[in-house]
């Protein structure tokens, strides 16, 4: 049994040792740090020249510009403020729709809109609306830019909404598929990153936020605005799910969840991305 | 409207700061699409930048400029109301050109 | 992110438990709901892609109504469940050639399907393994969603316990875990017992840049 007094400056370096650990490890964290600060002035500088501005310009003629059998403009498209009525507006989607009697986001709305004022069908409505310079995109981003400044405030009133919302919730958590990946698997721990690339907690407001005003995006990898409907699609992707239909229900409930968690963020968007 | 030019005018004194974006799709003709098909080199070779028969600024663009290039330059002299000339020329022998008043 | 500062852990822990738990206390969806939901949302997935990659086995309906987060005893029977569903490759050899799991380490892709954006043909499966986690040093790009993986071998040696430790734990990492969200990468039939004995040596090697 050895004394006290030959243990003591063991006992000093076991309590010691971690703590310098923690020095050395908090000086890399402040590498990490210094990393993120750099990247997000980067980030910042990219912003001035975000080419979605030119899917923006795009979208407001298309907005005011006749289509359709009808030989329609879509000003008169009611997006959940009122008919033509697009401040704000985007902040405030998916929400319950009477017309329709669905919840709807922003692109099945405008949908909606292509076939009811403009007379074409769905089909035509939605032809290519992933590809690069399409009217969807121009349209969407257009949208988007009004809300500029806008604070996310989607209603959970109508029981509709409320329902979407507690499937986007169950969706978010389902794990199926060869890599058993969930939404959660990703996306809900803080601090994260898939290689370099940081992926945000989505169960936490202030990182949902981060993320939901700055969608639609330009993404420089693709070179052009991706929605948030074709960005939910390659998570899917990605997590090696089969691709949602567009405008489907399981797209439209999770936007109406993450929505949600994002409710007070103030929209920036279009974004830009890598 | 498909190839749009959009200018952003400051002036401050008689310095003006010009932000453009112009939509191009910038091939650098090393891509390959989906198929495993080279995409055919599409890029932006000369822009030229005139204000009142004055080339403020004239630029040689190549492949490693990216997609919807974003350009910002100063030049002295500038007015508001005056008028800005945009004008380039791609690979391809296309070319565009746009005019933007000065604010 | 290498300092275990416990009490950090825990708060974040705590955060993250009661996030996820705010997150579930609005109304639940019932599963008949859910099961219309998935059907007309994916109503253009082949009948292959359907049980594969919609349908749930019991690991994941659990896993996914517990998010991941399950009651010890349903843990334990999770683990219990996973171990034993572990093969081991013919030869037996659960240590392989850590070149070969270097390579595979690295694949990201394989596996994904779409419309839009459909895999070239003959798109390789792999571990992905730096999506999640560091490994060799001199690889910077590598993800924290799991543990640093950096020095695993120099730390543990290459005991036959060890080796098999391993090779199950990358072959259904909830025989050690229940709801990791590590795939189940051999249980799932993602990579070949012998593949994953070539991972097992990346991890494990002396001469492995994980180890170097």
């Amino acid at each position: 049994m050895t004394s006290f007094a030959s243990m003591w400056p063991r006992l000093l370096l076991a309590l010691l040792l971690p703590c310098l650990w923690c020095i050395v490890a908090r000086a890399d964290d402040a590498q990490d740090a210094r990393t993120r600060e750099e990247i997000n002035k980067y980030r910042e500088m990219l912003q001035e020249g975000n080419p979605a501005e030119l899917s923006e310009a795009r979208g407001e003629e298309l907005w005011t510009t006749r289509a359709g059998p009808r030989n329609a403009t879509l000003e008169q498209c009611d997006l959940g403020l009122g008919p033509g009525k697009l401040e704000g507006a985007y902040a405030r989607l998916p929400r319950y729709f009477a017309d329709t009697r669905e919840v709807q986001d922003v692109e099945s709305r405008l949908v909606t809109c292509m076939v009811e004022l403009q007379g074409l069908t769905r089909e035509q409505a939605t032809r290519g609306w992933y590809q690069a310079n399409s009217d969807m995109e121009g349209l969407v981003t257009y949208i988007a830019g009004k809300s500029r400044g806008a604070s996310i405030e989607t209603p959970q009133v109508h029981p509709a909404e409320r329902d979407m919302n507690a499937l986007g919730n169950a969706l978010f958590f389902r794990r199926s598929g060869p890599l058993d990946f969930s939404c959660a698997t990703c996306h809900s721990q803080p601090d994260r990153r898939i290689r370099l690339q940081e992926v945000r907690d989505l169960l936490l407001p202030e990182d949902a936020r981060i993320v939901l005003t700055q969608w639609p995006a330009y993404r420089v990898s693709q070179g052009q605005v991706w929605t948030m409907e074709r960005r939910l699609m390659d998570c899917m992707r990605q997590m090696r799910w089969p691709e949602p239909g567009y405008l489907s229900e399981a797209l439209i409930a999770l936007q109406v969840f993450l929505q949600k968690q994002a409710a007070g963020g103030v929209m920036q968007a279009p974004g830009i991305k890598r | 409207m498909a190839n749009a030019i959009k200018v952003r005018s400051k002036i401050e004194g008689d310095v003006a700061l010009i932000r453009l974006l112009i939509s191009h799709p910038m091939e650098t003709g090393l891509r390959k699409d989906t198929e495993g098909q080279l995409v055919p080199a599409h890029f932006i070779e000369l822009l030229t930048i005139t204000y009142q028969d004055r080339t403020v600024l004239s630029a040689q663009w190549g492949p490693a400029v990216s997609r919807n290039p974003y350009l910002a330059f100063r030049f002295k002299g500038a007015q508001k109301g005056e008028k800005l000339r945009i004008t380039w020329v791609d690979n391809k022998g296309e070319s565009q050109t746009d005019e933007a008043v000065l604010e | 992110m290498h300092c275990v500062n416990s009490k950090l852990v825990c708060t974040l822990l705590l955060i993250g438990w009661f996030g996820s738990a705010m997150a579930g206390e609005d109304a639940t969806v019932d599963a008949e709901r859910l099961q219309d939901a998935l059907r007309r949302s994916f109503s253009g997935a082949t009948p292959e892609e359907w049980k594969t990659r919609v349908e749930q086995d019991r690991n994941q309906t659990l896993c996914s109504r517990y998010r991941n987060a399950p009651p010890p005893d349903i843990a334990a029977a999770i683990s219990a469940e996973a171990l034993s569903s572990v093969r081991y490759p013919e030869s037996n050899k659960l240590l392989g050639d850590w070149k070969k799991g270097e390579q595979l380490a690295m694949i990201s892709g394989g596996g994904q399907v779409s419309r839009i954006v459909p895999d070239p043909a003959g798109t390789r499966r792999g571990g992905n393994c730096f999506a999640c986690h560091a490994l060799s040093v001199k690889e910077v790009a590598a993800g924290n969603l799991g543990p640093v993986l950096t020095g695993f071998g120099k730390a543990r040696g290459t005991s036959t316990e060890t080796v098999r430790y391993t090779y199950e734990k990358i072959y259904n990492a909830q025989a050690y875990f229940a709801c990791s969200f590590m795939p189940r990468f051999g249980h799932n039939g993602w990579l070949t017992p012998d593949q994953i004995a070539d991972l097992v040596a990346f991890l494990l090697d002396p001469q492995s840049p994980v180890n170097r």
